[in-house]
């Protein structure tokens, strides 16, 4: 596959150039801060952003999404949303989370309503340039990723080194006429942007190997961190909504007014929120606070990667510190305080 | 629609299911039986179904028939939620929704060939654990010695009279049934079914022990149990949680490492050591 090296211009009018041929979506700022959103012209893309509000998990699970309609008892067909859209900005920490959405969304049951979606998007990766307030990616292996993208671009002053890694990638990259391969002097300063990624993307050092903390949590189920943390939290699922690898959702029927037809959707749900694991009888499996904020992390650090060859489910973006309100969200604030705790073995 | 999902299965799709026959098997648990408009459904004893009433939405049902029923499938449903109360409006004739069947299944038919068998039921707990019950007396060479705990809250909550009657019959079954508390007509054993459980200690040795019931039941039957010595991979509980999706993704009925819907709902006790969620 090629790796050329496109122009800053010369990308702004490949961009334009998607914008007019169907669904462009990227990061464009928001205040002070940065999101993903539709993009009307080149001008709105902003890829020397530090870190978006909300992760791209949107534009493969969205916050509501149709499974099925029904017209009557009985009678249910798929509803499927198929269209064809380009992603653009994805840093290597949200890429690395949508790989691992991709292998739990296919193993055990397919789930054809997210590849429905991820099939018909076309990435475009971007390596960091600037670090956000509370990135830990370094040290979480995510700083720099090497596959699951379309086309990976990193800036290297006045352009752009663009590889492209698929099919797709290609065909995307063709529309930048003036650009050229990548020279070896290229490839070099692409090195040195993973090389400083992979150190400075570390706002919070954690202070063991990332591939340590499956057996860390392994000690660490009845450590009193869990009720200490959760004495303030307000249960409130933000640090769920935030998270790029959080995916757990509800499943609800929204019935027409004719009380016949209708659809059954599913809508993002947090396993901090209170009444997620609540049966009917108001039987609550998860009933204690502290119990929901270990199971995320739990999810993150030892149940997750045990399903996806050991990779860790936090991604190190630092969103949830961000979000949570009584401050108790930051990954690497408690499993560092694990590790004085308990040591490592 | 286009054509670029089609061919692949969706798991969120219920599939069509017509109403055989209704009835109310005590004032809270209604009995159907179902037969697929498609082909029939393939099950074995242990698995569940996501029962589909469209407007209301789907609720993870246990399977109450054995395979060796035929065509058609038996449920039973508590009135106790919106889309269990939707289900006890329905009449024979109507139709359903019906995605499954789900869960591993593991009640161990294999491994416990030839074996005795103990089933502890709690309640509607017996609903799950008569789809093996009648599984095992359908292939009763195959098994040892069967013994059959049942303990209700009252008389009036008993479920299958006609049945626990001709298990209590049985010359090669071993039936015992308590109520929590009984009526002037009960002349029947009272108190919780754990206090059958030293009534059957020759039982209880080298069997298999199938246990499902009420969350709060589990504790103590497993507390006897080791009284009496039963080994931990000789014990299997059908534990509930709350589901959505039943297909391994939304996250709603993990115990720990595990998805109820998917690597469940029977677990071998011994694959439960650290699992600290499960019980």
């Amino acid at each position: 596959m090629s790796i050329k090296k496109i122009s800053k211009d010369e990308f702004r009018l490949v961009v334009d150039k998607l914008i007019g041929k169907g669904n462009v979506f990227g990061v464009k700022s928001k205040g002070d801060k940065f999101d993903y959103g539709q993009l009307e012209s080149s001008k709105e893309l902003r890829l020397d952003y530090d870190v978006t509000l909300q992760p791209p998990k949107k534009y493969f699970q969205p916050p509501v999404e149709t499974l099925v309609t029904y017209q009557g008892q009985g009678n249910y067909n798929s509803q499927y949303d198929c269209e064809k859209f380009v992603l653009i900005g994805v840093h290597p920490y949200d890429m690395i989370a949508i790989n691992q959405m991709d292998i739990l969304f296919s193993q055990d049951n397919y789930d054809s309503h997210y590849f429905a979606r991820r099939n018909n998007a076309t990435i475009v990766a971007c390596d960091v340039v600037n670090a956000s307030q509370n990135v830990f990616a370094s040290s979480m292996n995510t700083a720099v990723v090497k596959d699951g993208f379309d086309v990976l671009l990193t800036d290297i002053g006045d352009s752009y080194i663009a590889e492209a890694a698929t099919q797709k990638g290609e065909e995307l990259l063709a529309l930048a006429q003036k650009a050229g391969e990548a020279t070896k002097d290229d490839l070099h300063k692409r090195q040195a942007v993973w090389d400083k990624n992979k150190k400075e993307l570390n706002k919070h050092q954690l202070n063991c190997s990332v591939t340590y903390l499956p057996k860390l949590l392994e000690r660490a189920y009845n450590n009193p961190i869990w009720e200490e943390k959760a004495k303030t939290c307000f249960s409130c699922g933000s640090c769920n909504q935030v998270c790029p690898t959080c995916y757990c959702f509800n499943v609800q029927d929204d019935v027409n007014w004719d009380l016949k037809s209708g659809k059954r959707e599913r809508a993002w749900d947090g396993c901090l929120l209170d009444g997620f694991t609540k049966v009917a009888g108001n039987h609550e499996f998860r009933n204690n606070r502290a119990d929901r904020f270990r199971h995320r992390l739990y999810r993150k650090g030892k149940y997750v990667p045990s399903k996806i060859g050991g990779q860790i489910a936090c991604v190190g973006c630092g969103r949830c510190i961000g979000a949570c309100l009584p401050d108790i969200a930051n990954p690497v604030n408690v499993y560092n305080k694990l590790i004085d705790d308990i040591g490592i073995i | 629609m286009c054509n670029c999902c089609a061919e692949k299965k969706d798991i969120y799709l219920p599939a069509p299911a017509a109403i055989q026959e209704v009835k109310m098997l005590n004032g809270t648990e209604l009995y159907l039986r179902l037969s697929m408009d498609g082909s029939p459904l393939e099950y074995v004893p242990g698995q569940f179904v996501e029962v589909s009433i469209a407007g209301i939405g789907e609720a993870p049902i246990s399977i109450s028939s054995s395979p060796t029923l035929g065509d058609s499938f038996e449920l039973v449903v508590r009135k106790i939620g919106n889309v269990t109360n939707a289900i006890h409006n329905l009449k024979k004739g109507d139709k359903v929704g019906i995605r499954g069947p789900m869960g591993k299944g593991v009640y161990p038919i294999e491994q416990t060939k030839g074996k005795n068998l103990v089933f502890i039921c709690g309640g509607i707990g017996l609903v799950p654990q008569r789809s093996f019950i009648n599984y095992v007396l359908d292939n009763r060479e195959d098994y040892g010695i069967v013994t059959i705990l049942l303990g209700t809250r009252n008389p009036s909550e008993r479920l299958f009279h006609s049945e626990l009657e001709a298990w209590s019959r049985r010359k090669d079954v071993k039936f015992l049934e308590t109520v929590d508390k009984g009526d002037e007509k009960w002349k029947g054993n009272v108190g919780v079914v754990t206090t059958l459980i030293p009534k059957i200690e020759n039982e209880l040795k080298d069997a298999a022990v199938l246990i499902c019931g009420p969350p709060v039941m589990y504790k103590f039957v497993l507390m006897s149990l080791k009284e009496q010595e039963v080994t931990s991979d000789r014990i299997y509980l059908n534990l509930e949680r709350k589901m959505k999706c039943g297909v391994g993704k939304c996250g709603h009925c993990q115990i720990n490492k595990y998805y109820v819907c998917i690597d469940g709902p029977v677990f071998c006790q011994s694959d439960l050591k650290d699992v600290p969620e499960a019980i």
